[in-house]
């Protein structure tokens, strides 16, 4: 009985092992703008990403991975956080390495300010001019030596007008009462008070404690209001009209489109932040060779289309944002005209003592 | 009395199934929802063979697993023949008081403490790496040897020790008397403890979400997705754990019963 | 034949040196943690900070002990109707008991979800046969039936195997002396049964007061149960490792207290692994 089970055992395992090979259909016709070598073939990158942020190989898109894997031999071992913030945390607790991160803008400046960062020669990448220019040597990376643009974006308020019908086109919705219980909040501290700081007309970066202790006053008062508190979750809750309001970033709002055509969203008039997703090396990198192939890899017309297509979100990529089959060509939402864009701010690093203080504020928050 | 009984059982079926219910049912959803039901389809089953995380989540779970459960059953197995043979009282309680802790103390302390230890001596000997495979599988062990140690102890007590000195008188050397003699007669205990540890291992999520650092297991990829939005693929690979391990109990089952009846015949 | 316990003793030596190192150590590292700033200088800073969030404990422990409670309630009968069924039925029905458990408890708990959500499926059906819609999701009484929820074999299963080991004859000659069902019941199986109800209040006790899931999912992630607080602090940097480390270490101590206050209420030391 006991070798019985056992065998049993070892025959799924290989099974799996088996099975994980197959599934997904490579591309045919990939065209791509450069050579890659497969010289370091067999060796293994760490890929640390955000959520649903790489075409996965679903809606007959191309898996990213899979086939920079197919292309170079080199196996990517990808896996995902939900908040600069929580990655910071793995990164620098130094029980896990890694080879590829995509911070935000303000996580990059602190990840420089504090030497976690490897400097990448940005020269050697032969995809790097499909960067538009004004996307580079901007505050948290002056000199370009750090990070290669991945996505921009904006934050903007999801609703859906069959339940609520139109909301006034304020942060203010989310702490009305008529929307009690169907209005949702960010569960991460940087976009979380910056509903607040908007409404209260701050600067997103002040240093002036009293600035956040007012911010954390009025998350407080409106805590009451809300279903819930959510990252990624926002999906599930919006397409099936779990919540009917809820602040998230414009890219994921055309994701939740696809399945359900009701939802609607706007830039609140009051202003909103405004972010670049960056790829970015860690000091623990163990391969940096394969890394800037990966970044590369990435930087790929076709690849970076791909992505756009699959993410949502607006592209620092030429050859996506000019090519006229991309699916949101032209889109208003992620590439809005200058008269329709919101005032925005950029998130900076912030004094470790007031970020200190604002994280502290944000556990009170969350205690009873 | 009788009818009462079986409405009661029935309806406490019904509530420890109904999820169980909803999970297999949105597995054959169309759609991406997991609480709004388009129509039919088997779409998801295929599409869990996509999933590289999934797949790869699989096969660690399944590896940590197998050589947990195995090295906790040896070693379990060694330490209660040995922790038996103690006589200092105060070794006895050292062997009881940390076989107790773990299987007292809540998943989440003994997650964190342990990787604690694994970050700060990663950090003392300068590793840029600490969590992984080999954390995860030490940490399976870890809360796995209790469970070994309490299923063979009891089975060693009952074995008759006239039987092993017997086997010394004839002739035996004291390890070939302790595998001719004494595994024998605490086999089944060590049955019970190798799949008990086989099932905490393969359904921890806790300690393994602090200790495994890339060396994601399932339940750890799991996790990370219900972050995410919960699609049905989530759903069609649990029903398809859920019916491998129906099929296996089942089995097991009818063979035990099988055994016991022949055992009785023979009687 | 020294010689031979001699020996014997030695094979339990990698074991306790593994338990020492493993076990032990972790905790010491842990209390550590507690007592030492970033830079690993001596403070009672953390310990101090405690205060901020005594209400989440106090939470999670009526939470967990109102699930342990409704839990025991809920198990208790079905175990003893377990045992009056015939035996080739009770190891089936053991089966299906347990089978639940196998599965992950993630999605058990994530389950329950499409249940209670305004858009579940309870809620579908109330409103399809023209009911007023009940607000299930992020309460309470959600947290705590999914803490029910996902411990209960954890109660049923210690309970029935201590009562299906129960005497019949002790029961009869009960019967034979006069006493009715009820006080049998009272005089007999309830206190013959306390060992398996310690070891199931324990076995759903520690893990519903320490869980960092269930809240999360269930009670709309707005309020932190003590596991979430600890879950949050690990993650949010090494910087949050020492009062992370202090309120584990207090809720270590709250479970032993607990633990023991319970083992007090057992006739014998049945709590515990005996060896």
């Amino acid at each position: 009985m006991f070798k019985k089970i056992t065998a049993l055992f070892l025959l799924a395992a290989i099974i799996c092992t088996a099975l994980s090979g197959c599934g997904y259909e490579y591309a045919d016709d990939l065209e791509l703008s450069r050579e890659y070598s497969r010289e370091f073939a067999g060796s293994e990158l760490n890929v640390y990403n955000w959520g649903e942020y790489i075409s996965d190989g679903s809606d007959d898109m191309l898996d990213v991975n899979r086939e920079f894997e197919k292309l170079t031999g080199i196996h990517v071992n990808y896996t995902t956080f939900e908040s600069n913030e929580s990655m910071y945390s793995q990164l620098k607790s130094g029980g896990v390495s890694y080879d590829i991160i995509i911070p935000s803008d303000y996580m990059i400046e602190r990840l420089k300010n504090e030497d976690m960062l490897t400097k990448i020669d940005v020269s050697s990448l032969k995809n790097y001019g499909y960067i538009y220019d004004e996307y580079k040597n901007l505050f948290y990376d002056e000199n370009n030596e750090y990070s290669v643009p991945y996505n921009v974006g904006m934050v903007g308020i999801i609703y859906n007008p069959t339940l609520i019908g139109e909301p006034e086109q304020s942060w203010r919705t989310l702490w009305d009462e008529k929307y009690r219980d169907m209005s949702l909040n960010f569960s991460n501290p940087r976009d979380g008070f910056m509903t607040a700081q908007m409404i209260l007309g701050q600067d997103l970066n002040t240093t002036n404690k009293s600035d956040w202790k007012a911010a954390a006053d009025l998350l407080k008062e409106g805590k009451d209001v809300l279903q819930s508190y959510v990252m990624d979750e926002i999906y599930g809750k919006m397409e099936t009209g779990e919540a009917a309001i809820g602040p998230y970033y414009a890219g994921d709002y055309l994701t939740m489109l696809d399945n359900n055509e009701d939802l609607k969203f706007f830039y609140p008039k009051e202003g909103t932040n405004i972010f670049v997703d960056a790829i970015c090396v860690p000091k623990s990198v163990k391969h940096l060779d394969a890394a800037m192939l990966y970044i590369d890899f990435l930087l790929e017309p076709r690849i970076a289309l791909d992505n756009a297509e699959y993410i949502g979100y607006a592209s620092p990529n030429r050859a996506v944002v000019e090519n006229p089959d991309y699916y949101y060509y032209g889109n208003e939402i992620l590439y809005p005209q200058p008269q329709d864009t919101p005032p925005v701010q950029y998130y900076h690093d912030i004094d470790p003592e007031i970020r200190k203080y604002y994280e502290n504020l944000w556990i009170d928050l969350k205690l009873y | 009395m009788k009818t009462f009984s079986k409405i009661y059982i029935a309806l406490m079926l019904v509530f420890l199934y109904a999820p169980v219910a909803v999970m297999i049912f949105f597995s054959f959803n169309s759609g991406a929802s997991v609480w709004i039901f388009d129509e039919f389809s088997i779409e998801w089953y295929e599409g869990i063979l996509f999933d590289t995380a999934m797949m790869e989540g699989l096969k660690h779970t399944l590896i940590v697993a197998v050589l947990s459960a195995s090295i906790a059953t040896v070693l379990g197995t060694a330490a209660s023949v040995g922790i038996l043979a103690l006589r200092k009282k105060i070794s006895r309680s050292f062997a009881t008081t940390v076989t107790n802790i773990p299987m007292m103390n809540a998943d989440i302390v003994t997650g964190v403490s342990l990787m604690l230890l694994f970050v700060f001596f990663g950090r003392i000997i300068g590793l840029s790496e600490s969590l992984g495979f080999l954390t995860v599988l030490i940490a399976h062990i870890t809360f796995n040897l209790p469970y070994v140690i309490l299923s063979v102890i009891p089975k060693l007590k009952q074995t008759d020790k006239n039987l092993h000195e017997a086997a010394l008188d004839l002739g035996c050397t004291p390890v070939q008397a302790f595998f001719k003699v004494i595994i024998p007669s605490i086999k089944t205990g060590i049955f019970t403890g190798f799949i008990m540890s086989f099932t905490l291992s393969l359904d921890d999520f806790v300690i393994s979400y602090f200790t495994c650092g890339h060396y994601q297991t399932l339940p750890v990829v799991i996790y990370n997705m219900t972050k995410k939005t919960v699609k049905p693929d989530v759903y069609a690979l649990s029903t398809l754990v859920f019916v491998v391990i129906f099929v296996l109990l089942i089995l097991y089952n009818t063979v035990q019963t099988k055994s016991e009846q022949r055992r009785n015949s023979r009687v | 034949m020294n010689k031979k316990s001699f020996g014997n003793r030695l094979i339990a030596a990698p074991y306790l040196v593994w338990a020492a190192i493993f076990v032990i150590v972790p905790l010491l590292m842990m209390a550590y943690f507690a007592f030492t700033d970033n830079s690993g200088a001596f403070t009672l800073s953390n310990m101090a900070q405690i205060g901020k969030y005594r209400k989440a404990f106090g939470v999670s422990v009526l939470y967990a002990l109102a699930a342990t409670v409704i839990t025991l309630l809920i198990s208790y009968p079905m175990a003893y109707f377990m045992t009056k069924m015939k035996v080739s039925s009770q190891r089936m029905i053991m089966i299906i008991v347990m089978l639940p458990m196998w599965m992950n408890f993630l999605i058990r708990t994530y389950s329950w979800i499409s249940i209670l959500a305004n858009t579940g499926i309870i809620n579908t059906f109330l409103k399809w046969i023209g009911l007023k819609p009940l607000h299930l999701i992020n309460t309470p009484g959600a947290v705590i039936l999914g803490m029910v929820y996902d411990f209960v074999p954890y109660m049923i299963l210690p309970i029935y195997s201590v009562m299906s080991k129960i005497d019949n004859s002790l029961l009869e000659a009960a019967a034979d002396l006069g006493s009715n069902a009820f006080s049998r019941l009272r005089r007999v199986i309830i206190p013959l049964s306390m060992p398996g109800v310690i070891s199931g209040i324990t076995m759903v006790f520690v893990p519903s007061v320490s869980t960092f899931y269930i809240s999360q999912k269930l009670g709309g992630n707005k309020n932190w149960l003590i596991g979430d607080a600890i879950e949050y602090l690990f993650g949010a940097g090494p910087e949050y490792y020492n009062v992370a480390s202090a309120i584990s270490l207090i809720l270590m101590i709250l479970i032993l207290l607990c633990l023991a206050v319970m083992n007090r209420f057992s006739s014998d030391d049945e709590g515990g692994v005996i060896i």
